[in-house]
């Protein structure tokens, strides 16, 4: 049984088509990225498959239950992490989590026993008296994804959890992320950032303009569309463009302190590279190849729509 | 299953709303504060017979409290995005806004309790029907909450312009529905419009029970009250319903 299925799903705003005929499937335990430029109809969708906004055409079932059908039952088998921290802010982080575990009818004793677990595994055990208006960003989303986790959900949504998260939130976002997939969650994440995507996720969807345009894992996605591979490398003096000018490099781009080149033959540019740094006496500080990114593969998925 | 998770989503809303929203200052301000000061302005002074007159003031200061705390509640959620998370919990928009009901009726409820037994010290009202006076209060507190909820509806995140709707409303309604003057020294227009308020029918209901005197019969208020908050809850269904089609 899938545990996410939604079928031609709709939804206009006006004249406006948000969401055109969107068919989705997620296998149970799986970690699903749906991936798709600014307003392209991420946070719609996710809205439609969680029951905060009604179709106006199609089905959404969560782990086999209606959910336009039997909103409810529906809904005690996921948790939402909505698009910005959306926590009561006037509420403790202790309160918030309560008032969430009272909302999933859990039982006071495992409430608290969850609370406890769960500030202490999101580092907010010390500050969980006080006010979440007082925390920073990254507290109030941890606050959001405990609000999410603490009734264990078979599927929990994620609408761009780690945007605008230092380095130290984004880690423990990600890091919670795995362990309710171990645990058997099903995981279904919205996200603009593909490196997240590619790391995370089984599968991958992409929207554009409000329709599936692309579904599959990110690696075959990759290969599906655009074998290019690139070639990293960063020189111990400045150069110019006019050093890459040879027939094998498709494109070279700056990219901090390095250059990225683009190729179908890396061998090729490699050799290249060093023979002409050897003339030149250009010292070479670092050298590595990667393979197509799922970044060109969605840029060239939602360019040529 | 559905039922038993439809009760629980009202009473943890309720649960919410009362720990949230009671202290906010608009709450206070446009629920306790201006009744007491529509009360010195009008009552305090002028030499009236505040035994008479109490019962519209009870009925004032219990539409002020219980519609204050509904208006308020939807659009700072929304403003403050709490409503998205608010609808992905088991809950259903109908939870959300009987949970907004019940937690402005309850406010109501407290507060006019409290205005009545500290008066019971000063003012010697007496209370001929005990029944009529508890089902002025459940019903009271209903249809004004319900109204509260009605207020919240249109689509707006901005706490302040619903207030300003709502008192918009509100305030018209306290010079025509008998507080100031009796029902039955009105005629002509201001008596077409005092009809058609349904705090009209409820200063009647408590005159019909703290003085025994009222101008329609008591079946008929309660009647008039308990139609008015379904309608009130119905039409606040419908249209945000109709605002979470469009997305808002």
């Amino acid at each position: 049984m899938d545990a996410i299925r939604a079928e031609h799903l709709k939804k206009t705003f006006g004249s406006v088509s948000a969401v055109d005929d969107v068919h989705l499937s997620v296998k149970e335990g799986e970690i699903f990225g749906f991936l798709g430029p600014n307003g392209a109809g991420k946070t719609t969708t996710i809205r439609l498959l969680t029951g905060v906004l009604t179709p106006d055409a199609g089905t959404v079932q969560i782990n086999g239950i209606d959910i336009h059908r039997h909103p409810l039952d529906a809904k005690m088998q996921m948790g939402v992490i909505p698009e910005n921290s959306t926590v009561y802010g006037d509420l403790s982080a202790e309160q918030n989590l309560q008032l969430s575990g009272k909302m999933y009818g859990m039982p006071r004793a495992l409430r608290e026993k969850r609370i406890n677990e769960i500030l202490l595994r999101l580092g907010l055990s010390d500050k969980r008296r006080n006010l979440v208006r007082t925390f920073s960003k990254g507290m109030k989303q941890r606050v959001s994804i405990a609000c999410a986790i603490i009734h264990r959900p078979h599927v929990l949504f994620l609408d761009e959890p780690t945007s605008g998260l230092d380095v130290q939130s984004r880690r423990l976002v990600i890091e919670t992320i795995h362990d309710m997939n171990e645990q058997g969650s099903t995981i279904f994440l919205t996200t603009h950032n593909i490196e997240e995507a590619n790391t995370l996720c089984q599968k991958v969807s992409i929207i554009n303009k409000g329709k599936i345009v692309a579904q599959d894992s990110p690696e075959r996605l990759k290969k599906m569309f655009d074998t290019t591979q690139s070639v990293e490398v960063s020189f111990d003096r400045t150069v110019t463009r006019d050093l890459f000018a040879m027939e094998g490099i498709l494109r070279a781009e700056p990219c901090g302190d390095k250059w990225r080149l683009y190729t179908d033959n890396p061998d090729l540019v490699l050799k290249y590279l060093v023979g002409r740094a050897e003339r030149e006496s250009i010292g070479i500080t670092s050298l590595s190849t990667s393979g197509p990114s799922l970044e060109e593969a969605f840029v060239q998925i939602t360019e040529c729509i | 299953m559905e039922v038993p998770l439809f009760l629980r989503g009202i009473v943890v809303i309720t649960g919410k709303n009362m720990r949230l929203y009671y202290t906010k200052p608009p709450v206070l301000m446009f629920g306790l504060l201006f009744p007491l000061f529509m009360f010195f302005a009008f009552f305090v002074g002028r030499h009236l017979d505040l035994t008479t007159f109490f019962p519209a003031f009870l009925a004032m200061m219990l539409f002020f409290t219980a519609s204050s705390v509904g208006p308020l509640i939807t659009p700072w959620e929304k403003r403050e995005k709490t409503y998205e998370r608010l609808l992905s919990y088991p809950v259903t928009q109908d939870s959300i806004i009987l949970g907004d009901v019940v937690a402005g009726a309850v406010f109501g409820i407290g507060i006019s309790l409290l205005v009545w037994i500290a008066s019971i010290f000063f003012v010697p009202v007496v209370v001929t029907n005990w029944g009529l006076f508890v089902l002025a209060f459940i019903l009271g507190t209903l249809s004004c909450a319900a109204l509260g909820a009605l207020l919240a509806s249109p689509a707006s995140d901005s706490p302040p312009n619903v207030m300003i709707l709502s008192n918009l409303i509100r305030f018209p309604l306290i010079f025509i529905s008998g507080i100031f003057v009796p029902l039955q020294q009105m005629e002509g227009w201001a008596l077409t419009l005092a009809y058609c308020s349904p705090l009209t029918y409820l200063v009647d209901l408590f005159n019909a029970a703290m003085s025994g005197r009222s101008v329609f019969s008591p079946l008929f208020d309660c009647t008039v009250l308990f139609v008015v908050s379904v309608v009130f809850i119905i039409v606040a269904r419908v249209i945000q319903k109709r605002n979470m089609m469009k997305g808002m």
